[in-house]
């Protein structure tokens, strides 16, 4: 899963490249067992601008602050042990792989009173039930950037783009196939992880018929595909739209009444952390409703934490690529990784439907 | 003079860092590469080698087959354009002064000192339907529009109702332009560094002795040529029959090469055993290519020996 800033070069693909050039492997200075202090492993720019500062004030607890630009990559680097981190931020489907791996401790929720703050739908995580491993801290979705002033009405359904000729030679849809074979389900009213065999085939004849009327399956641009009047309807990450939208007035982001894909990201402690106790201190003083208002008004993105959304301003609240109408919402869905067997007859169904 | 073969010191001394790179970053991968094509997944992050055929098996799929085909049709049409665009501009260069020659050539250069990337999103921008192409050809057709209306026959209608824009991004065409793009420098070179060191006056003797100038090119310019065509042509089908980015940006994932569906089993679809397996199948059809071409080249020095 991937995400961008708000900003107008996207600092994700930058530091994609820059992860490419050297890939460090650097550990936290003084890691291990020294008390008083905490090691945080996070996305770039996705904390406030004051927070650790006020969490050390406020603790004492001396902040060790690293950054990662991917999933791949924190993934990576914890993969072949935890060089020393107390807190990670990974996204839901990495949660998941890391629960079948087994690198994560379950977290004592007690030590979190400030738990109570989260919004209770996201209390029941498909992909960790009950929340033992992880708490939320930022969701978004993937729905439909469309350009204003070229359709007569947003579009409201995931049938407009993937199973009508309505906007024939006007729609960009993802090249991510699990995603677009995913919308397809929803476009048939079917959830998102429903991977059985007959529903493959299905989404795979619905997106091969469609296949047509699309101008392209875009590699990660289709906001930029929308922003040069390409196309007028893109499937793509609210990140991305919303950075399109600061860009052009005209641009427009909607999530289909079927609901779409959400995303999670995650506060979890990774096996072997040598500050626990430490941890879950940072992890109640991030769920706090003040500091969570300030984190969600310097990243922008969606904030679970309900007390914090309440202190947000109509800008934030009333932003409708960062919080979809509550009813698309509700009908979303958080993706489940479905196993090799399945990711291989999807990676099948796409090849035929690009060899067509 | 001593025979370097025969000093193996010196042999080593002088070839040794680049064997040991060959091995270390070529030899190495690519075995490693050939062990898990006979592999298979047994977690999401190991894979075992059990000398299965399945990977091999699945190449036999027909969207692969059509892949393959579609990759190799590209990639020979984009050659066939290369030589036919590269070989009068190689010319043009050979027969240039020595004054205009370094210009020429650093005009062929020039496009290496920008990112494949940047140009091919440079690309975007020209030949998109809204893009510089488009806006260009719909400002024609309005001058022209109006003319035709200024000399009265503005009613006939002679260029359509309105102007519709090219489609190039998302087809074959585009594909075909954008390796045509990549690749033409690769093309010019060694058609130009053949065409340089031939003798002139071969031509000359050609034509006084009577031969027409489609003659002395025929029997001529273009033998003598042919092993700077042969090495243009291989320089740019091997790399085009592995183009991924092109077909993702300018055919807009509509025109899928075979290289995007190995780009994809190393990452989204983590199936590194198939796209080992495919990897593979590529590389020994560039085998079996530069293996027709030594047999050519070989069945030619016997015709000249005789």
């Amino acid at each position: 899963m991937h995400r961008s800033t708000r900003l107008p070069i996207s600092r994700r693909k930058f530091l994609a490249g820059a992860a490419a050039v050297g890939i460090t492997f650097k550990l936290p200075k003084e890691a291990f067992g020294a008390d008083g202090k905490v090691n945080f492993y996070n996305w770039y720019t996705y904390i406030g601008e004051n927070t650790i500062e006020e969490f050390e004030q406020a603790s004492g607890i001396e902040v060790q602050y690293d950054l990662f630009a991917d999933n791949d990559e924190l993934f990576a680097k914890l993969r072949g042990g935890n060089p020393g981190y107390d807190l990670i931020v990974p996204t839901n489907d990495y949660v998941e792989r890391m629960i079948i791996a087994d690198m994560l401790l379950p977290l004592d929720h007690s030590k979190i009173p400030n738990k109570k703050n989260i919004d209770p739908t996201f209390m029941d995580a498909a992909f960790d039930p009950a929340r033992k491993f992880s708490l939320p801290y930022m969701w978004g979705t993937i729905g439909v950037g469309y350009r204003i002033s070229a359709l007569d009405e947003a579009p409201s359904s995931w049938n407009d783009l993937m199973n009508s000729d309505k906007y024939a030679g006007r729609i960009a849809l993802m090249s991510e196939p699990t995603t677009v074979m995913q919308m397809a389900l929803k476009a048939m009213g079917k959830s998102l992880n429903d991977f059985t065999d007959e529903n493959i085939a299905a989404a795979e004849k619905m997106i091969l018929d469609q296949k047509p009327n699309i101008v392209a399956f875009a590699p990660d641009n289709g906001q930029d595909l929308l922003l040069a009047g390409e196309v007028d309807l893109a499937m793509e990450w609210n990140g991305d739209i919303l950075q399109a939208m600061d860009e052009d007035d005209d641009i427009g982001f909607v999530l289909p009444d079927e609901g779409g894909l959400l995303w999670e990201d995650t506060l979890c402690i990774p096996k072997g952390a040598p500050n626990v106790e430490n941890a879950h201190a940072l992890i109640n003083y991030l769920l706090d409703a003040q500091v969570g208002a300030d984190i969600a008004d310097f990243v922008y993105y969606a904030t679970p934490n309900a007390a914090a959304r309440a202190l947000m301003s109509e800008d934030y609240t009333g932003n409708p690529a960062i919080f979809p109408s509550a009813e698309a919402t509700a009908k979303s869905e958080v993706s489940i990784y479905p196993g090799q067997e399945v990711t291989r007859k999807i990676d099948e169904a796409w090849t035929r439907i690009k060899a067509s | 003079m001593q025979d370097i073969r025969n000093r193996l010191g010196v042999f080593f001394a002088f070839s040794g860092p680049t064997l040991l790179w060959l091995i270390l970053f070529f030899v190495v991968p690519l075995g490693i590469i050939w062990l898990y094509s006979f592999g298979e997944n047994v977690s999401l992050t190991r894979i075992e080698t059990t000398w299965t055929l399945d990977n091999y098996r699945r190449m036999l799929e027909p969207e692969i087959i059509e892949l393959m085909r579609r990759s190799l049709w590209l990639a020979f049409v984009s050659t066939l354009v290369c030589l036919l665009v590269g070989f009068p501009m190689a010319l043009v260069i050979a027969t240039a002064s020595h004054g205009a020659k370094p210009w020429l050539l650093l005009l062929i250069m020039l496009p290496f000192w920008t990112n494949l990337l940047i140009r091919t999103y440079a690309l975007l921008n020209i030949l998109g339907t809204r893009g510089r192409l488009n806006d260009l050809l719909g400002w024609l057709y309005e001058r022209a529009d109006q003319l035709l209306h200024l000399i009265g026959l503005g009613r006939l209608g002679l260029l359509g109702d309105q102007f519709t824009p090219l489609k190039l991004l998302g087809t074959q065409t585009g594909v075909i332009y954008g390796i045509v793009y990549v690749s033409l420098p690769f093309a010019i070179l060694p058609i130009y560094s053949s065409l340089e060191r031939m003798d002139k006056s071969l031509l000359e003797a050609s034509m006084d002795l009577g031969a027409s100038q489609w003659q002395t090119a025929r029997h001529v310019l273009i033998p003598l040529a042919l092993p700077g065509i042969m090495t243009a042509a291989i320089i740019t089908f091997i790399p085009a029959l592995g183009q991924f980015l092109t077909p993702d940006l300018l055919g807009r994932g509509q025109v899928d090469m075979i290289a995007n569906v190995i780009e994809r089993q190393f990452k989204r679809a983590n199936d590194w055993p198939f796209g080992s397996a495919i990897s593979l199948t590529l590389l020994y059809v560039t085998f079996i290519l530069l293996a027709l071409r030594s047999f050519n080249d070989a069945a030619r020095s016997r015709r000249v020996a005789r």
